[in-house]
C-alpha cells in the first residue's frame, strides 16, 4: 500500500521549493503568478511507495477560493496519510493561522518550520520544542532554498503513515466556544468519521454553507446547533465566522508572543523595503513599471523571441524538415495523399506549434524572473486601479501582457486569479488582446489595403484594448458576473534574489505544457483541416483534389459565406481564411495565398496583395480585419478557455461572446461606413442601428442590484437576538 | 466611524470590527486583519488605490473600497 503525504502551506512559503526537492520532479515555483490550482503529486526520492501531494497555497480552509476548496475536499475526502504543513518562519502568525485548521482535520500533521536560514541570519530565535508542544504536533526546522531538514520532515511524515499516532489538540478557543463545539460534536458524531469530527463541528459553527449541504442534517438537529450559535454569538456580540477568526488569530499571537524571541523591536528597513520603497514609489513605480514591461515585451516579442521564432520556421522546419522529408519522399514515390498528410498536415501542424515556443520561452523566463523576484505582486498592486473599474483585476494585467505574445499562455496566466468571476472574466478577454499570430494578418491587410500605413498595427492593439474595456463592463454588469465585489486583499511578498533553478524549471513546465495543449489540439486540427482542404467530392466520390476551390473546405465556405455578406465580405475566400484562422491566425494569410493560387507567401502575404486589394473594398478590408481580430480565438486557445473554466457551459458562453461580439461590431463598422459613403439604406443598416442601440444598453444601463451579500449578513446580525 | 481608509499615510491604527459579509469579510480576517489587529499604513498605490499595510509583520494590499469595511481607533501601537 501507498503511503500519501500531502503538502500544505501559504503562498510563498517555500512549498513549491520543497515539493521539487522532495519528488525530484520538474515543477515550478514563483511569488506570482502563484502556483497552479492543479494537483501535483510525485514520489518521494528513495521511497517509491510514498507519494508526495502537493496542494495549492492557502491562506485559510474558508470555502471561498477554489484553491481552498480543493484543499479542503482533498484532504477531507482522500484523507491523505500524513500532512507536512510548511509553515514561512519569518511571518508566523499568519501561517500558523493555517496550520491550527489543519490539525483540526484529525490527519498526522508535522509542521516544517521553513526559512530557517533566513530567520537565523535576522538575529531571531524561535523555541522549536516549545512550539510543537503549544501547537501539539512535530516541528522539523527546514530550509527548502537550501535544501536543509528536508529528508527529516519527507521521513517523519512517512513514518507517520505507517503508525498513524493519535494527535491530542489543544484547544484553541474560548470556553464558551469550545462548550458549543462540543454540543455540536455530540449531535453530529454518527454523522461524520471520528478524526474529522472536531474539524465538522468548527465549520458547521462558523455556519460554513458547503459543510452544512455536504452533511445534509435534518432541520432538528440544525435547529438544536444554530441555538449554540446564537447563544454564543450573544455572549461574545459577535458573528460565529469572526468569533473563530479572531481567537484563532488570538491563539496563534499567544503562541508565537511564547515562542519568538526577536532580537530587535519594532519596525525596521529591510533591503526588501528599501526597493520597494522605490519601485511602488508614487512618482517613480509608473516610469519603472513601464520601463520593465517593454524590455520583458521587447526581448520575448521583438527581438530574441521573434528571431528564433522565425529560424524555427523558416530554417529548422522550412528548410531541413519539409525540404528533407519531400525529398525523400520523392525518392520514395510515396503516394501524394500521404505525402500531403505528413508534409502539409503534420509537419505544418507540428511546425505551427514548435515555431512558437522559442518565443514562448523566452516570454515565460521573464515571467518567472519577474514572479520569482517578487515583482508580479507589485504589478497587480499598481495596475489595480485601471482594471477593475472594468470588472477585472490587476491581476488580469498579466494575462493581457502575456496574451500579447500568445493569448494560450495568457489564458493560463488567469489561473492565479483567485476570484473566480475575475478570472472567468479575464479569460473572455485575454483573446481579444491581439497575439502575435494576429500581426500576419494585420501586416496582410496594411500591405494590400492600407498602404503599408504605420497606424494599423497599433490600431489593431488599440482596437483590442476597447473590446477588454467595453467587454468587461458589458460582462460586469450581466447577470452571470453580478454580485459582491472581488476582494483584493493580497500579499505583497518581500524581494529577493531569484533562484534560477526555480526560474528555469517554471519557464520550461508553462512552455512543456503549452506544447503538449496546444501541440495535440492544433496537430488534430490541421490534419482535419488538411483533409478538408485537400479532399472533395468529384464524380460522387471522395477524391484528393487538385486545388482548393474543389474541396470540401471551399464548399463549407460557399455554404456559411452568406452570413457574413452583412459585414462586406461574402465571398467563399475570406470564409474559407477564416475559418483556417481558428487553427492558427496565422493561417489566414497563408489560406488567401493557396486559395488565389500561390503555392507559398511570405509572412505578411505579399504575393496576394494584389489579388487582396481586388476583391477588398478599404471597407470591407477593415471588417475583415476587425471580426478575425475579435472572434473566436484560435483552437489552441480555445482549449486553453476550456480547461481555465472547468466547464462546458461556460467554454462555449465565451467563445459565442466573443463571436457575435465580433460580429456586431464588423457589422456596425461595414454598415455605418456604407451609409457614410452614401449608399442606402439597406435592412442589414437597421440591423446595426440595432445592435448599436443594444451595445450602448449594455454599456450604460444601471448594473443589476444584487443584495445577496447584505442579505445574508442581515441574517448573520437577526441571530445575535 | 473612522475606518481604515481615514488613516494617513504612515499612521497606525487598531482593529475595532469589520462591516460587510461573506467572502470579502472573511478573507480580510483571514489574512489577519481581526478585531484588536493593529495595522500601519504604509503607503498608496501610484494611481491611488489601493492602500499597503503592514498587518502581523507582513506587507498586504488592499483596496481603499475594502478597507471602508474596516473600522478602527487610532492609536499609538500596543500589541492586541
Amino acid at each position: 500500500m501507498n503511503t500519501t503525504i500531502a503538502l500544505a502551506g501559504n503562498p510563498n512559503s517555500g512549498k513549491t521549493t520543497m515539493f521539487n526537492d522532495l519528488t525530484g520532479s520538474a515543477q515550478y515555483v514563483g511569488n506570482w503568478p502563484g502556483v497552479t490550482v492543479e494537483k501535483k503529486e510525485g514520489a518521494l526520492r528513495g521511497h517509491p511507495g510514498v507519494i508526495v501531494q502537493d496542494l495549492p497555497g492557502i491562506y485559510s480552509l474558508s470555502p471561498y477560493t477554489s484553491e481552498e476548496v480543493i484543499t479542503r475536499d482533498y484532504l477531507v475526502n482522500e484523507r491523505p496519510d500524513a500532512i507536512i504543513n510548511i509553515v514561512d518562519g519569518t511571518n508566523l502568525e499568519r501561517n500558523l493561522y493555517l496550520t491550527t485548521q489543519l490539525l483540526e482535520l484529525g490527519i498526522p500533521t508535522i509542521v516544517a518550520l521553513n526559512m530557517m536560514d533566513v530567520v537565523k541570519k535576522s538575529g531571531d530565535t524561535i523555541d522549536r520544542e516549545r512550539l510543537a508542544h503549544k501547537l501539539g504536533c512535530e516541528v522539523v526546522e527546514t530550509s527548502a532554498l537550501k535544501g536543509i531538514g528536508l529528508k527529516e520532515v519527507a521521513e517523519r511524515a512517512a513514518a507517520y503513515g505507517l503508525n498513524r499516532p493519535n494527535m491530542e489538540l489543544p484547544h484553541v478557543f474560548t470556553g464558551s466556544v469550545e462548550h458549543a463545539i462540543a454540543h455540536i460534536e455530540e449531535s453530529i458524531e454518527d454523522r461524520v468519521e471520528r478524526p474529522l469530527l472536531r474539524w465538522y463541528a468548527v465549520k458547521l459553527f462558523e455556519r460554513d454553507e458547503g459543510v452544512r449541504s455536504a452533511l445534509g442534517l435534518p432541520g432538528e438537529t440544525m435547529e438544536h446547533i444554530e441555538r449554540h450559535i446564537a447563544d454564543c454569538e450573544r455572549e461574545l456580540d459577535d458573528d460565529a465566522e469572526s468569533i473563530i477568526t479572531n481567537q484563532r488569530y488570538l491563539h496563534v499571537r499567544h503562541i508565537v508572543d511564547e515562542c519568538v524571541r526577536h532580537r530587535r523591536s519594532g519596525i525596521k528597513m529591510t533591503t526588501s523595503d528599501r526597493i520597494d520603497r522605490v519601485v511602488t514609489d508614487r512618482i517613480l513605480a509608473l516610469p519603472i513599471f513601464a520601463t520593465v514591461m517593454f524590455v520583458v515585451y521587447y526581448l520575448s516579442v521583438t527581438t530574441v523571441g521573434t528571431f528564433v521564432t522565425d529560424y524555427t520556421n523558416d530554417t529548422i522546419f522550412g528548410e531541413f524538415v519539409h525540404g528533407g522529408l519531400s525529398s525523400w519522399f520523392e525518392s520514395m514515390a510515396v503516394a501524394p495523399w500521404l505525402t500531403g498528410l505528413v508534409l502539409d498536415g503534420i509537419v505544418g501542424g507540428v511546425g505551427a506549434v514548435i515555431g512558437f515556443v522559442p518565443q514562448m520561452l523566452v516570454l515565460f523566463l521573464m515571467l518567472a524572473l519577474l514572479e520569482d523576484v517578487g515583482y508580479m505582486a507589485r504589478v497587480a498592486f499598481i495596475m489595480d486601479r485601471i482594471f477593475r473599474r472594468f470588472g477585472l483585476s490587476g491581476k488580469s494585467f498579466i494575462p493581457m501582457l502575456v496574451g500579447s505574445g500568445c493569448s494560450v499562455p495568457g489564458i493560463m496566466a488567469s489561473r492565479t486569479i483567485e476570484n473566480e468571476r475575475d478570472r472567468r472574466m479575464t479569460v473572455m478577454t485575454t483573446s481579444f488582446i491581439p497575439c502575435g499570430a494576429k500581426m500576419p494578418i494585420v501586416a496582410l491587410f496594411a500591405g494590400a489595403i492600407f498602404g503599408g500605413a504605420w497606424w494599423v498595427a497599433p490600431a489593431a492593439y488599440f482596437i483590442g484594448v476597447a473590446a477588454v474595456v467595453v467587454s468587461g463592463i458589458i460582462l460586469k454588469k450581466t447577470r452571470a458576473f453580478s454580485g459582491e465585489p472581488a476582494p483584493f486583499v493580497m500579499e505583497l511578498p518581500p524581494y529577493h534574489v531569484p533562484a534560477m533553478g526555480n526560474v528555469l524549471r517554471s519557464t520550461w513546465e508553462r512552455g512543456w505544457s503549452f506544447i503538449k495543449r496546444a501541440g495535440t489540439i492544433i496537430l488534430v486540427s490541421s490534419v482535419v483541416l488538411w483533409f478538408l482542404q485537400s479532399f472533395g467530392l468529384s464524380d460522387g466520390r471522395l477524391a484528393m483534389v487538385e486545388d482548393n476551390n474543389g474541396s470540401l473546405l471551399a464548399a463549407i465556405g460557399n455554404v456559411v459565406a452568406p452570413l457574413f455578406a452583412p459585414l462586406g465580405f461574402g465571398g467563399w475566400k475570406p470564409a474559407v481564411a477564416t475559418f483556417t484562422g481558428l487553427i492558427a491566425k496565422e493561417n489566414v494569410v497563408g489560406t488567401f495565398g493557396v486559395l488565389y493560387g500561390f503555392a507559398e507567401v511570405a509572412e505578411d502575404g505579399a504575393e496576394v496583395w494584389a489579388n487582396i486589394a481586388r476583391d477588398f473594398t478599404t471597407l470591407s478590408a477593415f471588417s475583415f480585419l476587425l471580426f478575425n481580430l475579435l472572434c473566436a480565438p484560435c483552437f489552441a486557445a480555445m482549449g486553453a478557455i476550456r480547461t481555465e473554466m472547468h466547464s462546458r457551459k461556460w467554454t462555449a458562453a465565451a467563445i459565442a461572446y466573443m463571436t457575435v461580439f465580433a460580429y456586431a461590431v464588423s457589422l456596425m463598422v461595414y454598415q455605418f461606413g456604407s451609409l457614410a459613403a452614401g449608399k442606402g439604406f439597406t435592412p442589414w443598416s437597421g440591423v446595426a442601428v440595432l445592435a448599436l442601440a443594444a451595445l450602448l444598453y449594455m454599456l450604460f444601463r444601471q448594473p443589476r442590484a444584487d443584495h445577496a451579500g447584505a442579505i445574508r449578513f442581515q441574517r448573520k446580525v437577526e441571530t445575535h437576538g | 466611524m473612522r475606518t481604515l481608509r481615514d488613516v494617513p499615510i504612515g499612521g497606525t491604527a487598531t482593529v475595532l470590527r469589520l462591516r460587510g459579509a461573506g467572502a470579502l469579510r472573511r478573507r480580510i480576517m483571514d489574512m489577519g486583519i481581526t478585531k484588536g489587529t493593529v495595522v500601519y499604513v504604509r503607503k498608496v498605490a501610484p494611481l491611488g488605490d489601493p492602500l499597503e499595510v503592514t498587518v502581523r509583520g507582513y506587507e498586504l494590499s488592499i483596496r481603499k473600497s475594502d478597507a471602508e469595511n474596516v473600522e478602527v481607533a487610532d492609536d499609538e501601537p500596543t500589541r492586541a
